[in-house]
């Protein structure tokens, strides 16, 4: 654990001791502050409309404005996880520090988690930043806590999906550039996956369906905790890392 | 401490380490030779764990570096060739880095640091960030890497390159002060570094071993007979006639260059035919411009060595007797 917690100290003060970390949560605060203005300008014109007679329910802030919030931040998330990842492993394979990792007395598993968890922390500083947003609406309205718990649950969730598979990619390569390119590749895949679903019969709909990472998300935004999401993205968690193990394994016997 | 038995690396077809065996006994330092591409680094890589042989195995301190890898790499430091440095760090931050992920208990850790700074003098630098290092520095900082967890086996992959002249004697020193109480592997491909610093040499070419012993019995047991160089002002011809005269001389060859004539001598060891030499050759009258023996030096048994490999011969195993028999039909 002292060996992980090594591993993942020095890549979150990688991101923070150059402009990279400060860049990718500034950039990410900025744009998710746009779609927040964007979106609550909007929540409050339609709320003013519907309210506008008499014994109307008062709009669901969650329903209306939070969970299409976040499900469009899962997009703009795509963007982000390339950046995140892509050094990971690439610039230690380029710099040759890979080779005092490899023959420090850590396990492969020791590195691969640390490298996981210091990406997830700074993504988790990207989602932090995030929640300051979502504080104002505390402020002037009383959202439900609950389904923002949840929907930033399946946030960390999805992220760390692709985080393992941005790791598993830049433990595949020595570029940055090829790393990022591939990651963004797949990720934009992931997403899309599913919208040639009605066209391909219900069956191929369905496993297409599941495959894309981000329609799992849904339920999460809509205070939804299902296990099968839950299983979904742990085991593709899991099978990420696991794919790393063994990338790092193999290129060691490929020298 | 280290023991290399019938290591073999292929990538492929091709293969960079055939069958390589060696010992390195503790507190020893021993300098591994090979021109480039010889095999050293990968052999060192094998060593330190960093990958694995196709064949054979490799004990650190009585660990296999494949079964047990994480006790082997407690015991061993490693200096690759280059210096595997986090640009966004600085010294410290660093060096508290590996000393942790090399398993330093955390109230030793700062001292450790310390000094390995002091051994490497990097101290002044410890606030520096390693991107902004000399590559002088960087090596150094490398080196303090490899030292700070105090390991039994010291592996060192060409630490000298890149260093200044004074740098460079610094580095030597080091090593021979680290030598006490480590076992030090380094590579080199520069020549006089091993003489100064290696008590045993094992020279590589093509991935095998073409030679393991100290430099001094390795320039000994080279050197069949004494060579004796000279020039003088006379007729090639008389000069070897008269000079093949002198008991104890095997064999004189003279050839006029530049209105001079070059000799060169040799004759059975353990006989100094210096007096010989010079007073036949005044008795004669001739001028005699330059007497001195030559030395076979660690350049010519490394390339003597090295290039019959090169040209074909029958692949040398570990000894030296074929080099022998080359180096005097030479």
């Amino acid at each position: 654990m002292r060996n992980v917690l090594a591993i993942a100290g020095k890549e979150v003060r990688a991101y923070f001791a150059s402009p990279m970390g400060y860049v990718v949560v500034g950039l990410f605060a900025l744009l998710y502050g746009w779609f927040f203005y964007a979106l609550l300008s909007f929540f409050n014109r339609q709320s003013m409309q519907m309210t506008g007679g008499m014994g109307q329910p008062p709009m669901n802030i969650n329903e209306m404005l939070i969970a299409p919030l976040l499900s469009n931040v899962t997009v703009i998330l795509l963007f982000f996880f390339p950046a995140i990842t892509m050094r990971t492993y690439a610039e230690e394979k380029r710099s040759g520090t890979m080779e005092l990792l490899l023959t420090s007395p850590l396990t492969d598993a020791q590195i691969i988690f640390g490298k996981f968890i210091g990406a997830m922390t700074l993504y988790a500083a990207m989602l932090a930043v995030s929640l300051l947003h979502l504080g104002i609406l505390f402020l002037y309205g009383e959202p439900d806590w609950k389904p923002i718990a949840t929907a930033y649950l399946g946030l960390l969730l999805m992220g760390g999906c692709f985080i393992s598979l941005g790791l598993l990619i830049s433990s595949l390569t020595k570029s940055q550039i090829v790393a990022t390119l591939a990651t963004f590749s797949v990720f934009l895949m992931l997403w899309v996956i599913n919208w040639i679903g009605s066209f391909v019969g219900p069956t191929a709909q369905a496993v297409l369906s599941h495959l894309s990472i981000t329609d799992h998300f849904e339920d999460f935004a809509k205070g939804v905790i299902d296990t099968k999401h839950l299983v979904y993205y742990l085991s593709f968690i899991s099978f990420g890392l696991f794919l790393t193990a063994k990338s790092v394994d193999s290129e060691r016997w490929r020298g | 401490m280290i023991e290399v038995q019938n290591l073999t690396k292929r990538y492929g077809t091709v293969t960079a380490v055939n069958d390589v065996t060696f010992r390195v006994e503790a507190g020893e330092i021993l300098g591994f030779l090979g021109p480039n591409g010889a095999g050293k680094t990968t052999t060192m890589r094998i060593i330190t764990g960093y990958m694995p042989a196709t064949e054979g195995r490799v004990l650190v301190g009585g660990s296999d570096v494949f079964e047990k890898p994480i006790e082997a790499k407690r015991r061993t430091g490693y200096l690759p060739e280059t210096p595997p440095l986090y640009p966004d760090m600085t010294v410290r931050e660093y060096l508290n880095f590996v000393a942790r992920i090399k398993g330093v208990a955390r109230r030793e850790i700062k001292s450790r640091v310390d000094d390995a700074m002091k051994k490497t003098w990097v101290a002044d630098m410890a606030n520096r960030h390693c991107a902004k290092l000399s590559k002088g520095y960087k090596q150094r900082v490398g080196l303090a890497q490899a030292i700070i967890h105090n390991p039994d086996v010291l592996i060192l992959d060409e630490p000298t390159a890149g260093l200044d002249p004074k740098q460079i004697i610094e580095t030597r020193q080091l090593i021979r002060e680290l030598g006490g109480n480590h076992t030090i592997v380094l590579s080199t491909h520069i020549l006089p570094e091993v003489s100064q610093t290696c008590q045993r040499v094992v020279i590589i070419s093509k991935g095998r071993v073409v030679a393991v012993d100290t430099p001094d019995n390795l320039t000994a047991r080279l050197r069949g007979s004494e060579t004796m160089y000279l020039q003088v002002a006379g007729t090639a011809g008389e000069i070897e006639t008269a000079l093949g005269a002198i008991p104890g001389i095997t064999r004189v060859s003279a050839t006029a260059r530049d209105g001079l004539v070059e000799v060169e001598v040799d004759s059975e060891r353990g006989h100094d035919i210096r007096r010989e030499l010079s007073s036949t050759i005044v008795n004669r009258g001739w001028g005699l411009l330059e007497l001195r023996p030559m030395r076979m030096s660690l350049e010519d048994i490394f390339l003597s060595l090295t290039t019959e490999d090169a040209t074909g011969a029958p692949a040398p195993d570990a000894t030296i007797a074929t080099s022998e028999t080359e180096v005097a039909n030479a």
